[in-house]
């Protein structure tokens, strides 16, 4: 059992997400950034669909009430254990007693604690993901106990580099969304060749960009929309749909991000630059 | 039998959007539902199927890999059929209380349409309304067929706090606030029952396609449905439909 000292301005329980409910409006939910994630995950040698601690901004300080092996991935947060600073992507056996926190944050924006045998917590339709409504809380609170699963899997660690390069890019690929051959070519062109920040707008919901882009296209009839999906809204605005996301929109839907580029969205924060390109 | 020209779209790796003509109309709703039946029942590796207004989402559980093929298939599948396939609809109907300590908006429906309270509660009750989507909420389900002299604009300003069961007005559509949310349509009523039930394999009792009607009920009725649906005894009363 782990003790939550301190929460942290937003962390919550994560796994792959809620599939199969969306028919009748339930959002997907599921870790932000899945890529480190998983990677937490198979330095565990746990299921890549355990569910981990998914910490926003600031980190969280929590107190282990029984020995474990965790391995943090994401942004850099500057991970302790007892004070000492601890290596990301790596095994770090904690011990009865210890104390994990951070410190002010490096890189990225989303950092992952995965626990040996994955967090168990109440499971709501197949998926332990939080969400408001869904699970009886969003987000962890202070003195929350996280039980975890027995496991007795070995681990082993991993290429941080490559993630970290995965994290730092600023090349969000995407499709042409359902309405995107509706645009002016002037618009089109500004889409694909500008260069884009987010605003300070932003969460698990979606990520509204700074720029604007003139709007042309008239409202659709209420219609399908998934994680990664750019909405434009009648006065120009650019929104990029996350993982909490509503399952239906009326906003033209111009581009369509690829699983791989809603990951590394998901660790960028406000006045963060990117650009989109269609694969 | 009256086929539409469908537009195909794939959305991502693994998702493909099927268009319709894009208009809020009973028959192209139809026909979308129909052949989401027919998709369930007989197309492989459907991971899951959403459906709108007037377009279908399909969610493959593998990335498309063809995808000329793919729509090949779903075009022959479409035309296929030899007439429209009967499935039963399911008519539901859903107890409201219309008292003033519910209709928080019923009197500005009532200066702003130039029709009396009364006339509201009839004209509200006696339509079927078809399920043509459930979105914005977990189990809020979007109601078409609402009778031309009760359309209202949203509120300009969205209330915080939408009291759960809220039975609402939002432009041309009706609908049920699931549970308590911030919500901009004007609210007539409340119903005791529930719309959406976590623990439940199929979370929603109504699907798309399916029709609503509501049925009035007074303050003691629904302070005693309230109860039945506590102790789990209240049995929704439906119909099946077969047109």
């Amino acid at each position: 059992m782990i003790k939550v000292i301190d929460p942290g301005f937003y962390t919550s329980i994560q796994d792959k997400g809620r599939f199969g409910f969306q028919n009748y409006g339930v959002p997907v939910s599921g870790c932000m950034d899945e890529n480190s994630a998983e990677i937490a995950n198979q330095i565990l040698e746990n299921l890549t669909s355990s569910a981990l601690l998914e910490l926003t901004m600031t980190g969280c300080s929590l107190e282990f009430k029984k020995d474990t092996i965790i391995a943090v991935t994401g942004s850099d947060m500057n991970a302790k254990l007892n004070g000492s600073s601890i290596q990301m992507y790596n095994k770090i056996d904690v011990k009865k007693g210890d104390l994990l926190s951070f410190d002010r944050f490096e890189y990225g924006f989303r950092t992952y604690i995965a626990f040996q045998g994955g967090i168990k917590s109440e499971k709501v339709m197949k998926s332990r993901s939080m969400y408001n409504g869904i699970t009886k809380s969003f987000k962890i609170q202070k003195n929350d106990k996280i039980v975890l699963n027995n496991s007795i899997n070995k681990s082993r660690s991993t290429n941080q580099e490559k993630i970290q390069k995965l994290i730092l890019s600023d090349n969000i690929e995407c499709y042409k969304g359902p309405e995107f051959h509706k645009l002016s070519k002037e618009n089109k062109e500004n889409l694909l060749k500008k260069q884009f920040s987010i605003s300070n707008n932003h969460n698990r919901m979606g990520y509204i960009l700074n720029e604007k882009i003139k709007n042309n296209i008239k409202p659709i009839i209420t219609s399908h929309v998934m994680p990664g999906t750019v909405q434009l809204t009648p006065g120009g605005k650019i929104i990029i749909l996350m993982r909490d996301c509503q399952t239906t929109g009326g906003y033209p839907r111009i581009l369509q991000l690829t699983n791989s580029a809603i990951n590394i969205l998901s660790q960028k924060m406000t006045n963060s630059e990117i650009k989109f390109n269609i694969k | 039998m009256n086929s539409y020209n469908l537009k195909y779209f794939q959305y991502n790796d693994n998702s493909l959007l099927i268009s319709w003509p894009e208009r809020i109309d009973e028959n192209i709703n139809n026909d979308v539902n129909e052949f989401k039946n027919r998709l369930e029942t007989g197309f492989k590796h459907i991971l899951e199927i959403r459906s709108s207004y007037c377009s279908l989402l399909l969610i493959f559980n593998k990335k498309i890999d063809n995808i000329n093929r793919l729509i090949e298939k779903l075009k022959n599948l479409y035309l296929s059929r030899k007439s429209l396939n009967k499935y039963d609809r399911i008519l539901w109907n859903i107890p409201v209380c219309y008292e003033n300590r519910f209709a928080l908006d019923i009197d500005v429906i009532s200066k702003q349409n130039k029709i009396s309270k009364q006339d509201i509660i009839i004209r509200h009750s006696k339509t079927i309304y078809s399920v043509y989507l459930i979105g914005f909420l977990p189990g809020f389900m979007y109601l078409g067929g609402l009778d031309n002299t009760l359309h209202i604009p949203r509120k300009k300003e969205p209330r915080l706090r939408v009291p759960k069961g809220s039975v609402a007005i939002g432009g041309e559509q009706t609908g049920i606030y699931p549970q308590q949310s911030p919500g901009g349509w004007n609210i007539l009523g409340n119903t005791p029952i529930n719309l959406f039930d976590k623990s439940k394999d199929i979370p929603c009792f109504a699907k798309p396609g399916d029709r609503v009607k509501f049925f009035q009920v007074s303050e003691d009725q629904y302070k005693l449905i309230e109860k039945e649906v506590e102790f789990g005894l209240y049995e929704l009363n439906k119909e099946v439909l077969n047109d």
